[in-house]
C-alpha cells in the first residue's frame, strides 16, 4: 500500500494525530485526559497549518458531540480519550452508530474502573468498547501493538469509518502511546484513503437512509441543496422516526448486516508461526509483543508455540481464530485486564483448552509471565 | 476593624503578620491555628492552590469546629494532596470524580441533614476546568437548589494536572499545550471568557465571593463569612501557578497581585445576586507589567511586541475597571 516513505521517531500518541491529518482528518475535538492528551495537543498544531479545525471543548461529551456535528457537517472528524472520557461519551458514540456518522474514537487505555490509575497501562476497555451503549448494534474496534501500526491503524480506521458510515474506535494501550519508536511515514499520495462516498442522484431523490447493494447509505453534501433528516430514533430510508415493525425490521437488520457484508475488508490479524501450534496464545495491543517474544524463546526450546493476534478485535476475527487454533491442544490468552477477549476465545474455541494470563496490578504482560505459562520448564 | 489591613502595606510578606497587631493577624500566623491541609504533599513549588487550599479549608475548619466534609473534584489538589503517605487532609473527604463534585456534595449535604447532623459542613472544592468547564452543569443545579454547600473554585486558568491544556478560564493570547500560537493566531481566542462568578450570582444565591492568594487575609474572611450563611455559596480563588504559567516560584504572589492592581482579576463579595463589596486597585498597572514575567505571553514580546493582542488584554482590564469600579474614590 505505501510507496515512497520517510523515517520519524515518534510518540504513539503522535503518531495517531499525523496519521489522522494523513487520512483526511480536518476536525478534531477533545478534552484533556491522561494519558492521551498528546493527541490533542499535536492535532492543535498540526490542523491550523493545513486549514483544519481543532476545538477543546468543555468536557468529553461536547467533544464527541463535535465530532458528529463535524462529520455531519461533511468533514472528516476525530477524538481522543481515555477511559473515564470513553465511558462519558458512549451515548453520543450511539447515536454515530445509528444515525451512520463515520467518525474515529482514539481510547489510550488506562487503569480502571473510574479514575483507576491514568498513568498506568490496562486493557480493560476492550469490553466496553463492544458493550459499552445501549441496544444491540455492531461496531469496530482497532488494537494496534506498536507505533507503526497507530499510524497504519489510525489512517485505516479513518477508511474503514467513510466506508461503512459508522464510528470506529482505535484502542490503544498507554505503553504505546507513550512509546517512541521509528515509523516509516508514507509520502503524501502514498496512502490508500477512502473519501466519503457522496449522494450521486438528484437532490429531489435523494433518500438519506437508503442504501444500495452494499448496504451502506451515501451521505449528502451539506449545502447542495440535499435534503436530509437525521435522528437517533429508529427511522426509515427517508431518515423519519417509524414504529412500523416491518420497517424497524428492515432498518435494523441492515444496520448490522452492513458489517458482516464488509467483513473482508473489516478483519485482520497477525499470525505467527500457528500452522503447527500446539500451544496457541492469542493476544493483543502491547501484550502481543510480549507474546512475540515468548513464542520465539519457547521455539528455541522446541515447544511448537504460535502466535494469534487480531488487530481487528471487534467484531472478532473467529473463523481465522478457528483455523489458527486446529491444532493447538492449549491457548493463553494474555491479557492487562481480569479477562476479557479470553470470553470471546472460549466461545470460539472452547472453554476446555483456553487459560487466561491476566495482569491487573498496572503493569504490562511480560515474556516471562507467558513462558510461564507455557510451562518451558526454566 | 474599621479598616481591613492589607499584607503589602506592610512592605514584605514574610515580615507582614509580625508588624501587625496581634488581633490582627491571619490566623496562620498563630501557634495556635489548624493545619487541615498538612505539608509534605507534592505540590510544585510556588503552587498557588496549596496555598489557596491551606487557607481556605483552615478557615472552614475553624469556623465549623473541625466539622466538616471535604469533596474534591479531580485535579492537581486531589492529586498532589492525596498519596499515601503524602496525604495531606486532616478531614473525611472524598474525591468524586472529575465533573461531579458540586452533586457529591449535595448527596452528602443531603444523608448529613436526614442524619441530623446540620452542624456538619460540607466543602466541595475544584480547579478551573473541574469547576467552569466539566463540572458546570452539575455546579448550576447545586446553585439553582441552593443546597447547602460551599464551593471554592481553585482557579490556575487551564487544566495544570494533565499538562497545561486551556481551559475556559485561559486568559486570551495564553499559550498551553491545546493553544500554541500558530501563524497569525497569538495562542488562546479572544473570546469573553467565562466569569463563573458572575454566573454564580446570576443564580442569585446568598454569596458569591472572587479571593485571590495576594490577600490571604481577604480569603479567610470570605471564606469565614461564606461558612455562616445557609444555602449555596462559591468563591473563586485566583491561584497562579508556575508550572503552567511559566513563572518563577517565588513571584507567585506577586503575580496574584498584579492581576488584581491591573484590574485583569476584580475582587468582590456579592450577596443575593447583587455586589456588595469590591476590593479597589490601589496602583492602577497597565497589563503589561502582569503579562511580561510570565512566560505563557512570552510570545506577546518577542520577536516583536504584541502591541494589537496587548492592547486587547488591556481593554479586558479596562471593562473590569469599569464595572466594578475597581478605582476608589482616593484612586
Amino acid at each position: 500500500m505505501t510507496k515512497a516513505t520517510h523515517q520519524q521517531n515518534l510518540q504513539g500518541n503522535h503518531a495517531c494525530a499525523l496519521a489522522a491529518v494523513a487520512a483526511g482528518c480536518r476536525f478534531y475535538a477533545g478534552y484533556p485526559i491522561t494519558p492521551s492528551s498528546e493527541v490533542a495537543e499535536r492535532m492543535s498544531l498540526e490542523l491550523p497549518r493545513v486549514g483544519g479545525t481543532f476545538v477543546q471543548m468543555e468536557d468529553e461529551i461536547a467533544s464527541m458531540g463535535a465530532v458528529l456535528g463535524a462529520s455531519m457537517g461533511g468533514i472528516k472528524a476525530m477524538t481522543a480519550t481515555s477511559g473515564p472520557g470513553f465511558s462519558l461519551k458512549q451515548e453520543n458514540i450511539g447515536y454515530g452508530v445509528m444515525a451512520e456518522v463515520p467518525c474515529v474514537i482514539v481510547n489510550v487505555m488506562r487503569g480502571g474502573p473510574s479514575t483507576g490509575m491514568p498513568t498506568r497501562p490496562a486493557q480493560g476497555d476492550v469490553m466496553q468498547a463492544r458493550w459499552g451503549m445501549h441496544g444491540g448494534y455492531q461496531i469496530i474496534v482497532l488494537a494496534p501493538a506498536s507505533v507503526s501500526e497507530v499510524y497504519g491503524q489510525t489512517v485505516r480506521a479513518f477508511n474503514l469509518a467513510e466506508r461503512l458510515r459508522t464510528p470506529v474506535v482505535v484502542l490503544i494501550d498507554e505503553v504505546i502511546g507513550h512509546l517512541v519508536e521509528t515509523v516509516r511515514i508514507p509520502d503524501p499520495g502514498g496512502l490508500d484513503i477512502q473519501q466519503r462516498n457522496w449522494a450521486a442522484v438528484a437532490a429531489g431523490e435523494y433518500q438519506p437512509y437508503a442504501a444500495g447493494d452494499d448496504m451502506v447509505p451515501a451521505m449528502a453534501r451539506p449545502g447542495d441543496g440535499y435534503r436530509a433528516h437525521t435522528t437517533g430514533l429508529t427511522h426509515d430510508e427517508s431518515g423519519f422516526p417509524t414504529q412500523d415493525p416491518e420497517t424497524v425490521e428492515r432498518v435494523s437488520r441492515r444496520l448490522l448486516g452492513k458489517f458482516e457484508h464488509h467483513r473482508a475488508q473489516i478483519d485482520q490479524f497477525e499470525e505467527l508461526q500457528t500452522r503447527d501450534a500446539e500451544i496457541l496464545i492469542v493476544a493483543y495491543g502491547i501484550s502481543a509483543r510480549a507474546a512475540r517474544r515468548a513464542v520465539r524463546e519457547a521455539r528455541s526450546k522446541g515447544i511448537k508455540a504460535g502466535l494469534f493476534r487480531p488487530i481487528t478485535i471487534w467484531p472478532f476475527p473467529q473463523q481465522a481464530l478457528t483455523k489458527a487454533a486446529k491444532k493447538a491442544k492449549r491457548i493463553l490468552v494474555p491479557e492487562m485486564n481480569a479477562g476479557q477477549i479470553v470470553l470471546e476465545v472460549e466461545r470460539v474455541a472452547g472453554r476446555g483448552r483456553v487459560k487466561g494470563i491476566n495482569r491487573i496490578d498496572g503493569q504490562a504482560v511480560t515474556p516471562s509471565d507467558i513462558l510461564e505459562a507455557i510451562g518451558t520448564g526454566d | 476593624m474599621s479598616q481591613r489591613i492589607k499584607f503589602y502595606q506592610t512592605g514584605t510578606l514574610t515580615v507582614g503578620n509580625r508588624l501587625l497587631d496581634a488581633k490582627d493577624r491571619t490566623v496562620q500566623a498563630t501557634l495556635d491555628r489548624g493545619n487541615s491541609l498538612t505539608s509534605g504533599h507534592r505540590a510544585c513549588q510556588g503552587c498557588g492552590e496549596a496555598l489557596g487550599a491551606r487557607y481556605v479549608v483552615d478557615a472552614a475548619m475553624r469556623w465549623a469546629d473541625n466539622r466538616v466534609v471535604a469533596v474534591n473534584a479531580t485535579g492537581c489538589l486531589e492529586v498532589f494532596s492525596t498519596p499515601y503517605p503524602e496525604s495531606s487532609w486532616q478531614v473525611p473527604w472524598i474525591h468524586s470524580l472529575f465533573g461531579n463534585a458540586p452533586a457529591v456534595a449535595t448527596g452528602v449535604r443531603a444523608a448529613l441533614r436526614a442524619k441530623g447532623r446540620t452542624d456538619v459542613k460540607v466543602l466541595a472544592q475544584g480547579g478551573d476546568g473541574g469547576t467552569v468547564d466539566i463540572g458546570f452543569g452539575c455546579l448550576s443545579g447545586m446553585f439553582e437548589r441552593n443546597d447547602d454547600v460551599l464551593y471554592v473554585c481553585y482557579d490556575n486558568e487551564a487544566y495544570m494536572n494533565t499538562g497545561v491544556q486551556r481551559s475556559s478560564r485561559t486568559p486570551p493570547a495564553a499559550r498551553t499545550a491545546t493553544t500554541p500560537p500558530v501563524g497569525n493566531s497569538s495562542g488562546n481566542v479572544f473570546g469573553q471568557g467565562k466569569n463563573a462568578a458572575l454566573i454564580a450570582m446570576a443564580h442569585n444565591i446568598p454569596y458569591v465571593a472572587t479571593a485571590s492568594v495576594a490577600d490571604l487575609h481577604d480569603l479567610e474572611e470570605k471564606v469565614t463569612k461564606a461558612m455562616g450563611i445557609d444555602g449555596a455559596r462559591y468563591i473563586h480563588v485566583h491561584v497562579p501557578c508556575p508550572l503552567g504559567w511559566g513563572s518563577p516560584p517565588h513571584d507567585t504572589i506577586r503575580l496574584a497581585r498584579l492581576a488584581v492592581e491591573t484590574g485583569l482579576f476584580a475582587l468582590f463579595e456579592a450577596e443575593d445576586g447583587e455586589v456588595s463589596d469590591v476590593t479597589h486597585i490601589r496602583r492602577r498597572l497597565p497589563v503589561e507589567e502582569y503579562l511580561k514575567p510570565q512566560r505563557r505571553f512570552a510570545h506577546l514580546f518577542r520577536p516583536q511586541t504584541d502591541a494589537d493582542a496587548i492592547g486587547q488584554i488591556q481593554s479586558i482590564a479596562d471593562r473590569n475597571i469599569e464595572k466594578f469600579g475597581l478605582i476608589g474614590r482616593n484612586g
